[in-house]
């Protein structure tokens, strides 16, 4: 039960179907990597997963620790314990970065209910410490005039502080050079755990060089094609996406 | 839409709510000469104030309804439905003891005693058309600070009072002014002596409790040189079927180097047209401050104004808008400068959500024969929904090449992406809205006071939660 589980999933954009009947299992724990070519539906996979409304679901299932939450909106699928890294997170001017994640941690305490500051800022602190995320940061609009390495390790700092159930990470990597690469792969690696199932979504191997994964899928043309060890990421390297291409199947 | 059968009528929102009230003293509906009399009677007022009202009814009866450049609601008003004076008595109480009992309770709900207590200088709380309570502390007393309702000042403190009494607005400003100047009753009356820094700020609360009724409250605020003071004023009314007017005007004088800070918070039920002009002299070296934060009402047509008449003299407008659905909020700035080395800054933040409409209106005048006057103008404006309306009027005429002016405007739009990004963290989508709202205006609500930008963020909380779903 402790696992997100997808079901036949056939997702559309305005009548386009995007994904089709895919189906995967991430079990708390593990780290599952989806790779494919450009354009093959893996954004639409973490979209559709966080809820949002440009992306309808035809037909399919998903699960999470056994509830279903399609019919849940985006913020209570998020506090069911969903996560989503954006790909291009927006910015939120005027809202700095300390009392946004502090507005999420709030919205998930029942009504009255007041979040502690001191204990709040001390844990928001040690995550940074652990991003290697300067302090003056936390007073920052959230995204604003950010580099693509600081609008990754604030997605990673968000998901630090949110301690998700399951973490959808879209493309985290690119945009990164090497060195904020490795900071934000050190950030991930230190949230793994039994209790964390992560979902990484890229398009290049060279992120698995740093988080290795339980499970590789080859995602084509919206669907899983291909699924085996992290080896199947060193195989895909070699051999190039048309390779993939070749087991989709036909039509 | 009766609510004659409760005592008391209460929604989610603090300020609408009312006590059914016998009034001791009405005016009856309608405008005309015999009112005035009455007002002037029941107030035992002296003859030039009786003459002034006068002049000022004839005044606002032959001036035409602004609507060849403003809203064309105006005309729904109907002036002979309007009450133009009720009260309960003319004298303010010095002790919340002896203030009535339901008008006492109606402060204890707003939480003006409470406000009192714990960081005000000094209250005065207006209860439709009269101030039922008016007190500083001993303190503040003591150092000269005068504090009383207008008909105390005119009548106690004349040689200060007459002297600026309708100079920084004359009746004749506008239709609007004129109808003040007719009818007015209630706001405040202040002088700081030379050298007087009140350190905490002086408050007044306006309420309105009465259906079909008019508000028409006088401020008069005198800074003496070097002095400094802070001004706060807050108002509400319950929403009723009916239009209600409110209608002020508020004139603050800074003599040389004194500084005056004038803060508004106003939470109009949708009901109530708010129609005010407000305007400051500010004498060589004087700072003033405008900060207006205009939340509710139908529609407010005001515009805070500065005339920079001394060198080196300072003036300052920073507005918050935010237009609901159904509501109008025609807003903007005035800044006139008259001497060398003068500065203004205006800084206008608009929010309209689903049909509501956001107007800036400026006013910026800097003649050629001046020089090293500077003016900053920003105006942004938000659209929350693709229903909401925003227009932007600037006029800024600088002659001469000895004066520096800078002009920003930006319209911008909440995205759903942005939403989106705010939901997927858990935040509902009424508190997702909020959440850029607050943003939107943060840059500005900084500079006010502690008390008053919490209780902004919470009124701001509140319109949007409502404006959703």
């Amino acid at each position: 039960m402790n696992q997100l589980e997808i079901k036949n999933l056939t997702v559309t954009i305005d009548d386009k179907p995007i994904l089709k009947d895919l189906s995967l299992t991430v079990p708390r724990g593990e780290i599952h990597a989806i790779m494919g070519p450009n354009g093959t539906g893996k954004s639409t996979l973490a979209k559709a997963l966080a809820g949002h409304p440009d992306y309808t679901v035809t037909t399919g299932e998903v699960l999470l620790d056994g509830v279903s939450i399609l019919e849940m909106e985006p913020d209570e699928r998020a506090r069911a314990g969903m996560f989503m890294a954006f790909q291009y997170p927006s910015e939120i001017s005027g809202v700095s970065i300390a009392n946004f994640v502090r507005a999420a941690l709030q919205s998930r305490l029942a009504e009255g209910e007041e979040l502690d500051a001191t204990g709040y800022y001390k844990k928001l602190y040690q995550k940074m410490d652990l991003l290697k995320i300067d302090r003056k940061f936390t007073s920052r609009s959230v995204n604003e005039g950010f580099s693509g390495g600081e609008k990754k390790r604030c997605e990673i700092l968000q998901m630090a502080m949110l301690d998700p159930a399951y973490a959808i990470l879209d493309e985290t990597d690119s945009g990164l050079d090497i060195d904020a690469l490795r900071v934000v792969a050190d950030g991930v690696n230190s949230l793994r755990g039994p209790k964390l199932g992560i979902l990484l979504i890229t398009h290049y191997q060279r992120l698995l060089n740093y988080i290795i994964p339980d499970r590789v899928h080859v995602m084509y043309d919206g669907r899983i094609v291909k699924s085996g060890s992290k080896d199947l990421a060193l195989e895909l390297e070699a051999k190039g996406y048309d390779w993939v291409k070749e087991l989709a199947p036909v039509g | 839409m009766s609510d004659e059968t409760t005592v008391i009528d209460i929604d989610r929102e603090k300020g609408n709510f009312k006590y059914d009230m016998k009034y001791a003293f009405d005016a009856g509906t309608g405008l005309n000469e015999a009112v005035i009399d009455y007002i002037c009677d029941v107030k035992g007022e002296d003859d030039w104030v009786r003459a002034f009202r006068k002049k000022a009814l004839k005044i606002f009866e032959e001036k035409p309804l602004p609507t060849h450049w403003a809203s064309k609601d105006l005309e729904t008003i109907d002036f002979d439905k309007i009450r133009y004076y009720l009260s309960q008595g003319q004298k303010a109480k010095r002790t919340w003891d002896e203030v009535p009992a339901d008008i006492k309770a109606t402060f204890e709900r707003l939480g003006i005693p409470e406000q009192e207590r714990k960081y005000l200088a000094g209250v005065e709380a207006q209860f439709d058309s009269e101030a039922a309570y008016s007190n500083i502390k001993e303190a503040v007393g003591k150092q000269g600070v005068i504090f009383v309702g207008s008909t105390e000042g005119l009548m106690n403190h004349p040689e200060i009072f007459r002297k600026w009494f309708g100079k920084v607005i004359p009746i004749g400003d506008n239709k609007f002014s004129a109808l003040n100047s007719a009818t007015f009753s209630g706001g405040s009356f202040i002088y700081v002596p030379p050298g007087v820094k009140v350190s905490h700020p002086l408050q007044a609360y306006f309420r309105i409790n009465a259906e079909n009724f008019g508000q028409f409250e006088r401020t008069l605020i005198i800074a003496d040189e070097g002095s400094e003071v802070t001004y706060m004023e807050g108002c509400t009314a319950p929403k009723f079927a009916t239009a209600t007017l409110h209608s002020a005007v508020v004139e603050l004088v800074a003599l040389k180097g004194a500084k005056i800070e004038y803060i508004t918070v106003q939470n109009w039920s949708a009901n109530v047209f708010n129609l005010v002009t407000k305007r400051a002299i500010a004498e060589e070296d004087a700072t003033v401050k405008w900060i207006d934060c205009n939340i509710g009402s139908r529609l407010t047509m005001k515009y805070p104004g500065v005339v920079l008449k001394g060198r080196h003299a300072r003036g300052e407008v920073l507005s918050i808008a935010l237009a609901n659905d159904g509501q109008h909020q025609d807003t903007g700035a005035k800044m006139i400068h008259l001497a060398d080395e003068t500065t203004s800054n205006i800084i206008s933040k608009s929010i309209s959500v689903g049909e509501g409409r956001a107007t800036y209106r400026g006013m910026v005048n800097i003649p050629k024969h001046l020089k090293g006057c500077k003016n900053n103008t920003e105006c942004d404006a938000l659209l929350i929904n693709s229903t909401s309306r925003t227009d932007t009027y600037p006029a800024i005429t600088v002659r001469g090449n000895r004066n520096f002016v800078q002009h920003e405007a930006s319209v911008s739009k909440v995205s759903a992406d942005q939403i989106f990004y705010l939901m997927s963290r858990g935040l509902t989508e009424g508190e997702a809205m909020s959440l850029s709202v607050n943003g939107f205006v943060n840059e500005l609500t900084r500079q006010f006071p502690m008390e008053y930008s919490v209780e902004l963020k919470r009124l701001i909380d509140l319109e949007m939660e409502g404006s959703v779903g």
